[in-house]
């Protein structure tokens, strides 16, 4: 089975959740970037399990974990961008400057 | 097949599960004015706790589970103990901070806990699945205690700023450990450091920086420490005091067992990388505090500079291809005095505070004055965090520069850079004292500033207080925790 197909998908989706991360400046779309950055590590998991075939199926009991805590992450994060637009009527992330240095 | 559990083993974790559950339901039928119950249920769940970690440590067997997965040995029960001491200490400090915020109680103790639970599971893992739960664990709760005061904006910056680096270091550190389980097939300690050892692949030095880079957020080491003044200053005082002292400590014990127990093999990848983490965390953390004026941010660089001093030992010792061993022990015994005496600045800072009615510096001039227990307080924990003796903090700084003394060129180079930094963090440790105790008294005092402080609080202070110096003037105390690294050397 050829792995490094899924590996370089993983990849091109762990760089695009980096990028969005980076330029993106409201807080739901980071969000949405970091999942995409925990997906690209699910895909390595399978991928990898189904190139080495573990007895435990240890990569897709890796990657079921990794769903798991991402939800509920992303659940945290929801709330905290709910509190801020209530303070602030606004998502955007640049605008979160109150401290510095 | 059923795994074997052993349940006394366990009880740590099982007591911590119930007071939380037990916080949670409290906190459905306590009326408002009886929520105080659940703070002392934290509390005293917390102390309860440390009976069956004094059991299983007279005992002192390594016990282990679920195929070596999770393993309770000396070194996991000292880490359990500093957590849950210093989590004691931290619920001490919150009882009046909350009371007097009147915010949800039953929660924040809920949270706290859950995040307890998260460092505990995290000190007996020896598997990366495991691992990466308990560390997650200790994070998820505190990115919304960060956030607690709702309607303080500075509090949902501290909160979002925690979140998004943390959910970032987690991704980084998750694809670390998916190419560490696709080169080896393995996801416990013990296998990876069988498979990997002697193995030389391009994507294996990938796996291991991916995995340096998220811990680096984790322990907020520079260049990754962005977030943590922002954090610190935003976040209510007790959270700052647990975030540096029990979710650093976590993260860096993660770190230093990755790094140690599964890739011990490959310590010329990782070592060059923590050499340095360990110099730019010590500069550029002590650098940026000698211009703050706000206590809390102070500390937060203050805490930054700390852990590189604390990967000295170990960064040096696998720089030089020492033994391993007591540079492990080194770094441990920093952890713990660490723990110690930042609890103890930061439980003087929510009382200082309470006092003069602000966060700067300047503001705290002439405290010592009207508050002379107070004013000692603070130059004692400030002190040893400097590394004076007859406080703990020495002792540390002792142990640190003892282990570095290899003739190696990179090792040495490395022990310069920690001795000027001990220099550099003086001149701003000793400022806040002299501002205590020299400067004449500003007019800023709070109504309350002739009351003690709260029981709890005092009690907190006591407690710091009693151990700072207890370890200063006989180290031995500390010293066992030298053994506790030496178990995990051989059981591993």
């Amino acid at each position: 089975m050829v792995v490094s197909q899924f590996l370089v998908l993983a990849a091109a989706l762990f760089a695009m959740g980096v990028y969005g991360l980076l330029i993106r400046r409201n807080i739901v779309l980071i969000l949405l970037s970091v999942e995409l950055m925990l997906n690209a590590v699910n895909i390595n998991l399978v991928a990898f399990e189904s190139m080495i075939v573990t007895t435990e199926a240890l990569g897709q009991v890796f990657a079921i974990f990794v769903i798991t805590v991402a939800a509920a992450e992303v659940g945290v994060g929801l709330a905290i961008v709910l509190m801020i637009f209530r303070n602030r009527q606004s998502a955007n992330v640049d605008e979160l400057d109150l401290m510095r240095y | 097949m059923t795994p074997e559990i052993d349940y006394l083993a366990l009880a740590p974790e099982i007591v911590i599960v119930v007071t939380l559950l037990g916080a949670l339901t409290l906190d459905l039928f306590l009326p408002r004015p009886q929520k105080y119950w659940i703070a002392t249920l934290a509390v005293a769940g917390t102390a309860l706790a440390l009976i069956p970690l004094g059991i299983l440590a007279i005992n002192g067997e390594t016990i282990s589970m679920f195929d070596g997965s999770y393993v309770v040995d000396e070194f996991a029960l000292v880490l359990k103990g500093l957590f849950l001491i210093s989590a004691y200490i931290v619920f001490l400090m919150s009882v009046n901070f909350i009371e007097s915020d009147r915010y949800y109680q039953g929660e924040y103790y809920f949270l706290l806990l859950a995040s307890l639970l998260g460092s505990l599971v995290m000190a007996s893992s020896r598997d990366l699945i495991i691992l990466f739960i308990g560390l997650e664990l200790v994070t998820g709760p505190l990115y919304l205690l960060a956030g607690w005061r709702k309607g303080d904006v500075k509090s949902n910056e501290a909160s979002m700023k925690y979140f998004i680096l943390g959910v970032l270091s987690t991704a980084i550190l998750l694809y670390g450990m998916s190419l560490l389980f696709g080169l080896t097939g393995e996801v416990t300690f013990a296998g990876i450091a069988e498979a990997t050892q002697g193995m030389s692949e391009p994507a294996l030095t990938m796996a291991i920086l991916f995995m340096i880079v998220g811990f680096g957020f984790k322990i907020s080491a520079v260049p990754f420490h962005f977030w943590a003044p922002d954090t610190y200053e935003g976040a209510p005082t007790p959270i700052t005091a647990y975030l540096s002292v029990n979710s650093k400590a976590a993260g860096f014990v993660a770190m230093l067992i990755v790094m140690y127990q599964a890739l011990p093999g490959q310590s010329d990848v990782w070592a060059p990388a923590l050499w340095l983490l360990a110099a730019l965390s010590m500069t550029i953390g002590n650098l940026s505090a000698l211009r703050q004026t706000n206590i809390v941010r102070l500390l937060a660089y203050s805490s930054i500079a700390q852990a590189g001093f604390m990967l000295v030992p170990f960064a040096a010792a696998a720089v030089a291809g020492a033994d391993l061993e007591s540079a492990f022990g080194a770094t441990l015994i920093y952890l713990v005095i660490y723990a110690v005496m930042n609890l103890g600045a930061f439980a003087v800072v929510i009382a200082g505070a309470r006092k003069t009615g602000t966060g700067e510096i300047d503001g705290w001039a002439g405290l010592g004055k009207v508050d002379p227990i107070l004013g000692v307080l603070t130059a004692t924990f400030f002190f040893s965090l400097a590394g004076i003796p007859p406080l703990a903090g020495w002792f540390a700084k002792f142990e640190m520069f003892r282990s570095v003394m290899i003739a190696d060129p990179a090792t040495i180079s490395l022990a310069v850079i920690a001795a000027i930094n001990a220099v550099i963090a003086f001149y701003y440790y000793a400022k806040v004292i002299k501002a205590v105790w020299l400067d004449d008294a500003v007019d800023t005092f709070t109504d309350e500033a002739d009351q003690p402080p709260a029981g709890a609080l005092r009690l907190a202070l006591g407690v710091s207080v009693a151990l700072t110096i207890a370890i200063g003037i006989y180290p031995s105390i500390a010293a066992f925790v030298r053994d506790a690294a030496q178990v995990l050397a051989s059981g591993g």
